[in-house]
């Protein structure tokens, strides 16, 4: 097969070119980035009025806390949980909407709108419905299940109220991308094998599943980050990491350590730590997860 | 409308802005005062530009009390500070320690020349913003302490005097019980701040030691020592009463919950700061309000002693021109009249910062006309305060907050007992202290 070839006349062109994007990747990147690392090997104070440069204290003692074990531990719960549910539901919404063939746009349009409220929005919307002392939802359990919901208490409590909320605002995103994908699949293919004999869950599992896979495993890497840094402001909102740490996540103990500690020391080598696991998860996804995809 | 004419314009107005800041020296005050606490914070600045026209205050809020000042912080390692910044009592110990990026009050006010007495100011105020010398570091600007809010109604319901508040906890108990098998109320009572309220006036009240080194006011190489018998016993009764529903939990910092428990009548009693007081009258429309003192155990001897302070101070950051100091200088002066302190005192429910502020709305009929509206300062001002009872000041402390409400959490929930939750407070707060100290010397 012939392809057209773009051929540069000039060597400096097609640096030119690049050069606002990596300027950007430059600015906005690696420098923050860099001063995470330098600062992760310093302990400082507040103002910053002195500085000792301490080696690799700062991760030793991470490492050898257990309140940031407990946090590895709690992330790893929750992106589970978050990742399993939102792409679950968002694929069942999905083909349920793929298989309507006048009402589908407005059902479309109805999912994906929780998408444009702000995560922040959405912590205090959740935190209304689950408020123990003033919430709906806590009232409903305990009339009908005699349940007694209090999260500000219950880290299991808290922590199904964080995998709600975050679940709730990524749906939509996913709902979006599977649908899209959905409609891509030729039509000819499932009919063919509806005529073989192949029933619906026969048919999804060996054609619309495969199929959708490049969808899937895209949806996989963007929900792994979303869990890892975007919750951090419907935890922030709902449960500020309590109780007793029980949904304190790596992104939101960051945060907790460096802005309301001002331990910048600690805070920069956990964000360092962090970097390092989400490279480390992108290249595994990459390199494993993605040789089952079908393209 | 072209370009050029536009950046004509914009030339025009930036020249107009220029001579404004010219003929006035401009001092940026960052504060965390939101709501109608805002609006009253805001007013005190445009009373004192109206005073004078050499200086213009420039209030502008920052968010909660940790926002501000992490803003603060932040501004100031990027060479952009301004010059007044309120800080909470909490971040007290940091603040201090922060020698060269703080100018002390005492220092402010002698270098520009503003008459200052600190004598003035109520002892248990200032004392918290002292130094061992006796001078003030930063300008008492909006502090308060915890006191008892109970509802009338629901006591004359229950069968109980509505003019007689539980002095002890006891009463507390035997109050709650009442109201509870009467149905008055579903709860006996709630609170807000578990650090600041049940651990930390709990300790002064009691005059017992928060941690060593006069509560951490001699030094840095100080520990805390709230796991002695008193506490835990303390912390034991609010287990089990939160276990029998006498007591119910409002969540963890200043405990968003607890308000709506209290105004909703399903708790009796509500222990906050007094600046709860116009927040407290705004939402109980259905009910009359009563106010009481903090209770304690009359068994212990010394209580009650003396509760402290919460609230914030304003620090003066260093960097700021000698016309802008000695502008910061005047406002404080403004501040700390007794005419200016004695209104802000009666519009917020902060302590008066000087006796004659105190004595002025004695004076105006304000005591009369608001019953309970004195406690506040009857309870800080109880007795000569002691060692224990003086407040307390210890590094990274904003942390540990968060610790003590985690494991105030943790008992609650089961986990551990009342002393294992005291004994881990200590030992995660000294390791704390211990960093702070490392950090700072």
């Amino acid at each position: 097969m012939q392809t057209k070839r773009t051929i540069f006349g000039n060597k400096g062109l097609p640096y030119l070119l690049l050069a606002p994007q990596l300027a950007i990747t430059a600015v906005f990147f690696l420098w923050p980035a860099g001063q995470a690392v330098y600062q992760s090997f310093l302990r400082e104070d507040a103002f910053g009025l002195s500085t000792t440069f301490v080696g690799m204290r700062n991760y030793e003692a991470l490492f050898n806390s257990s309140e940031y074990l407990n946090s590895l531990q709690v992330t790893v719960v929750f992106s589970i949980a978050t990742v399993i549910a939102s792409l679950g539901i968002a694929l069942l919404l999905a083909l349920a909407v793929d298989r309507m063939i006048r009402s589908a746009a407005p059902y479309t349009t109805l999912l994906v709108w929780p998408y444009a409220v702000a995560p922040a929005v959405a912590g205090i919307l959740w935190w209304f419905i689950f408020n123990p002392a003033i919430g709906i939802l806590p009232y409903a359990l305990e009339m009908t299940l005699g349940y007694d919901w209090n999260h500000n208490l219950n880290g299991n409590d808290a922590m199904i109220l964080v995998v709600v909320a975050s679940v709730w605002k990524q749906i939509s995103y996913n709902f979006l991308f599977f649908v899209a994908g959905l409609q891509s699949i030729p039509a000819s293919l499932r009919e063919a094998a509806a005529i073989d004999g192949a029933g619906p869950v026969k048919r999804f599992w060996t054609i619309t599943l495969p199929l959708l896979s490049p969808t899937t495993f895209f949806l996989l890497v963007v929900n792994v980050v979303y869990t890892l840094f975007d919750t951090f402001a419907v935890i922030h909102a709902t449960t500020s990491g309590g109780p007793a740490q029980a949904t304190n996540t790596l992104v939101y103990k960051v945060f907790d350590d460096g802005f309301i500690g001002l331990n910048l020391g600690s805070s920069a080598a956990q964000s360092v730590v962090l970097m390092c696991l989400v490279m480390l998860l992108t290249f595994v996804q990459f390199r494993y997860v993605e040789r089952r995809v079908t393209y | 409308m072209d370009i050029r004419k536009l950046a004509a314009l914009g030339a025009v107005s930036t020249l107009a802005l220029g001579t404004a800041a010219a003929a006035q020296t401009q001092i940026d005050w960052w504060h965390a005062m939101g709501g109608e606490l805002g609006e009253k914070t805001e007013a005190l600045a445009t009373a004192f530009n109206a005073t004078q026209s050499e200086f213009v205050v420039v209030p502008s809020y920052r968010g909660s009390y940790t926002e501000t000042m992490t803003a603060a912080i932040a501004a100031f390692r990027a060479g952009e500070q301004p010059d007044i910044v309120q800080v909470f009592e909490v971040g007290t110990g940091t603040m201090m320690a922060a020698e060269g990026a703080i100018v002390p009050v005492y220092q402010l006010m002698a270098d520009a020349g503003v008459a200052f007495d600190p004598s003035a100011f109520l002892p248990a105020v200032v004392g918290y913003y002292t130094d061992p010398q006796g001078n003030m570091l930063s300008m008492p600007f909006n502090s308060s302490t915890p006191i008892l809010y109970y509802n009338r109604n629901v006591f004359e319901a229950a069968g109980l005097d509505p003019d007689t508040p539980p002095a002890t906890w006891a009463e507390v108990e035997a109050f709650s019980r009442q109201i509870m098998e009467s149905g008055a109320a579903e709860c006996g009572f709630t609170t807000g701040w578990v650090s600041w309220v049940q651990l930390e006036n709990f300790s002064a009240w009691h005059n017992q030691q928060i941690g060593t080194m006069e509560n951490g006011f001699a030094g840095m190489e100080t520990e805390l020592t709230v796991n002695g018998p008193v506490q835990v016993r303390h912390w034991e009764n609010l287990a089990r009463w939160q276990e029998e529903g006498v007591f119910q939990y409002g969540g963890p910092g200043g405990g968003n919950d607890a308000p709506p428990l209290f105004y909703a009548q399903t708790c009796a009693m509500y222990m906050n700061s007094s600046a709860s007081r116009a927040g407290v009258l705004a939402n109980t429309p259905d009910f009359e309000v009563g106010y009481g003192m903090l209770p304690y155990y009359d068994d212990v001897e010394g209580a009650p002693q003396n509760s402290i302070i919460g609230g914030a101070t304003l620090w003066v950051l260093s960097g700021g021109s000698d016309e802008e100091q000695r502008g910061v200088a005047e406002f404080f002066r403004f501040l700390s009249s007794p005419e200016v302190q004695a209104q802000w005192h009666q519009d917020t429910g902060y302590l008066p910062i000087t006796q004659a502020a105190y004595d002025l709305s004695t004076e105006q009929g304000y005591y009369a006309a608001n019953p309970g509206a004195d406690i506040s300062i009857q309870q800080i001002t109880l007795n000569e305060p002691t060692p224990n009872s003086k407040g307390l000041r210890f590094g990274n402390y904003v942390q540990i907050r968060g610790i003590i409400d985690e494991e105030f959490q943790r008992l609650l929930a089961g986990d551990v007992d009342a002393q294992g939750a005291l004994d881990a407070v200590v030992a995660r707060g000294n390791a704390l202290i211990r960093d702070f100290e490392a950090a700072n010397n």
